[in-house]
């Protein structure tokens, strides 16, 4: 086999060796349009909303910021302070929010092998909407370091409902649908306790853990950014280290562990990875549907049902997915601001809908 | 029987109270293959099962004899290979290559290089690039055969592999098989529904029923009508056609 195989590495042309080769690499054209749209995003975003910053001035800020160039910055103190303190980390936070939930989504439908699969499942939202619920309605003081008490209360929410959906899934005769089903009793329970708390509240009180619930990116400087970075780059790099093994996983459990994979112990994996990073991006931004869904679809109908290119292309789309509706979140109505999470609602569901039309979706 | 490629000792599969192979023990000599014949639920597909890593077994099973066989000592080719929605030919032979990674590892330049050749020389060359669910069910069990082979093991397991085929591409498989078992020096273990078939290109043949094995030897020693009609439960007789073993059901008498 040796022979044949170094003949086969001489003449790279055949179909076999380029169909192979594409099989292993990331597709550069829908990489290049990712990282393209990332920064056409970030441009927009910067010089959008009340106070329109000229794209030159920012670029030129921004650059000034790095050492060496030389480049003087043409905005004023004022817009300066806009653009550093306000508008960057808002677009830096919902990139990173946008890039968890299309990451996590991406490792949920390779994982169950469901293509309808979300980073809401295992009842995450409606574990993190009650820990809001309680730390709001009852003040409770359980905020540490840069978290408040409602972000705080969201993470081990969702945390402990992903842990009982886990745990009632590990009993005999387990399967990827046990978990499911487990996800879907979890989060019928935490979501009646989370309406029976919010019907204890006063009327102010429950309009703000509602708006909450919607999802929104409203930040105080880069406090947010600090917290969710340190979670999306750890999580990130660990279903990215993974995505082959999501692509074994898609011939099951039986033939993977044939070929020399432990099904039990990567799904273990991916699936913590997966929920602590929505956990750690619904502590910052409330609850933003339809993301981790669509995002993870568009990308399939870009580059094929590879999971080697879906994970890592998901954080790219994502990202710019959800810093470019951010954008309408806070310009639409200026200035009162929309919930985010309402936007992609409004655009995902149509567009999901329209998928699940031409019967697409079903590549997971 | 002087050198083994495969020893099985006392191997037994349980399914909760229920026991599905019951300490099957045999050796299996290098380039040999030794076909699993047995009525439905006789405990084949557990066996192999076993071997391949996807069942938890109690008893011995080696590569050779002595090291306990992983997942790089035995390929295996299922009954009805799952065939997931968009992936292409050359992506699903690329998971072959998973007993060879480690954990974190992506696959080397040697990794796809043989891939490429194995494809090259099944012929799939032209259909690498092709979503593999638009393949005839021939075509996908040539390409499930491939991924086996580029798992690079001296173990080639089969698990009824031609059972969804029409007698044509039955036959091409199966000649396929025993042409890369010729070449590759392979060692086959073939679960095999069809027991005039599996007379013609086994060497030798294990009779399992309720989980025990209760023949192991030549064709010509195990196809024996008196046996195999108790076990099927069912009257067979055998037949010699051109110097080759035919097990057909008796004759039916056909009244009015």
């Amino acid at each position: 086999m040796a022979s044949s195989a170094s003949a086969a590495a001489a003449e790279p042309e055949s179909a076999a060796d380029l169909a192979v080769g594409r099989a292993f690499r990331l597709p550069a054209a829908a990489l290049a349009i990712g990282v393209a749209a990332v920064a056409a995003v970030a441009v927009f975003s910067a010089t959008q909303g009340a106070a329109g910053l000229p794209a030159g001035g920012v670029l030129s800020a921004i650059l000034d910021r790095v050492p060496m160039l030389g480049v003087e910055s043409t905005l004023s103190e004022r817009q300066e302070s806009i653009l550093f303190e306000i508008r960057m980390p808002r677009m830096v936070l919902g990139m990173l929010v946008g890039g968890s939930l299309a990451m996590a989504g991406a490792a949920y439908q390779g994982v169950f092998r469901n293509p309808l699969a979300d980073p809401y499942l295992l009842g995450v939202s409606a574990g993190a909407g009650f820990g809001a619920v309680l730390a709001l309605g009852f003040d409770l003081d359980v905020g540490w370091g840069p978290f408040d008490a409602v972000s705080a209360a969201a993470f081990v929410g969702a945390l402990v409902a992903v842990s009982l959906s886990a745990a009632i899934a590990r009993g005999p005769g387990s399967s990827p649908a046990t978990l499911l089903l487990a996800g879907v009793a979890m989060a019928a329970l935490f979501s009646a306790s989370q309406t029976f708390a919010l019907q204890r509240l006063s009327d102010t009180r429950a309009r703000e853990v509602l708006s909450w619930l919607f999802g929104q990116l409203n930040t105080s400087g880069w406090e947010q950014v600090w917290v969710l970075g340190p979670y999306f780059v750890v999580c990130g790099l660990l279903l990215v280290l993974h995505r082959r093994h999501l692509d074994v996983m898609r011939v099951g459990d039986a033939e993977a562990a044939s070929l020399g994979l432990d099904p039990a112990r990567a799904r273990l994996v991916i699936i913590i990875a997966a929920s602590v990073l929505t956990a750690a991006a619904v502590s910052v931004s409330g609850l933003i549907a339809f993301v981790g869904l669509v995002v993870p679809h568009i990308v399939r109908l870009l580059v094929g049902s590879s999971y080697r290119a879906i994970v890592p292309l998901s954080a790219l789309f994502g990202a710019a997915f959800l810093g470019f509706v951010d954008v309408g979140a806070r310009t639409l109505l200026s200035p009162a601001e929309l919930p985010v999470g309402v936007i992609t609602a409004l655009v995902g569901a149509p567009f999901f809908a329209f998928i699940l039309w031409r019967g697409k979706a079903v590549a997971a | 029987m002087n050198a083994v490629a495969l020893r099985c000792r006392d191997v037994t599969v349980r399914f909760g109270e229920r026991i599905a192979v019951d300490a099957v023990s045999v050796d299996v000599a290098p380039g040999e293959w030794l076909g699993l014949i047995g009525p439905n639920g006789a405990g084949k597909s557990s066996l192999l099962g076993a071997l391949a890593g996807i069942h938890d077994y109690d008893g011995v099973a080696q590569r050779g004899v002595g090291e306990p066989i992983t997942r790089r000592d035995v390929a295996y080719v299922p009954q009805l290979p799952v065939a997931p929605e968009g992936m292409t030919v050359a992506e699903y032979v690329l998971l072959g290559r998973t007993a060879h990674l480690g954990w974190f590892d992506r696959e080397s330049r040697a990794d796809r290089a043989i891939v490429a050749s194995v494809l090259a020389r099944l012929r799939l060359d032209e259909f690498a690039a092709r979503a593999l669910t638009e393949l005839s069910g021939g075509e996908q069990q040539r390409v499930t055969v491939a991924r086996a082979l580029v798992q690079d093991a001296p173990v080639l397991l089969l698990d009824e592999p031609t059972s969804a085929l029409d007698l044509g591409h039955q036959n091409a498989v199966l000649e396929l098989v025993d042409r890369l078992r010729r070449e590759e020096d392979l060692t086959v273990v073939a679960a095999m529904h069809d027991l005039s078939t599996a007379s013609r290109f086994a060497d030798r043949l294990a009779l399992i029923h309720h989980g025990r094995l209760v023949a192991l030897g030549s064709p010509a020693e195990v196809l024996r009508a008196d046996v195999l009609s108790e076990i099927y439960a069912t009257p067979l007789v055998i037949e010699r056609l051109g110097g080759e073993i035919v097990v057909l059901p008796a004759p039916r008498r056909r009244d009015g």
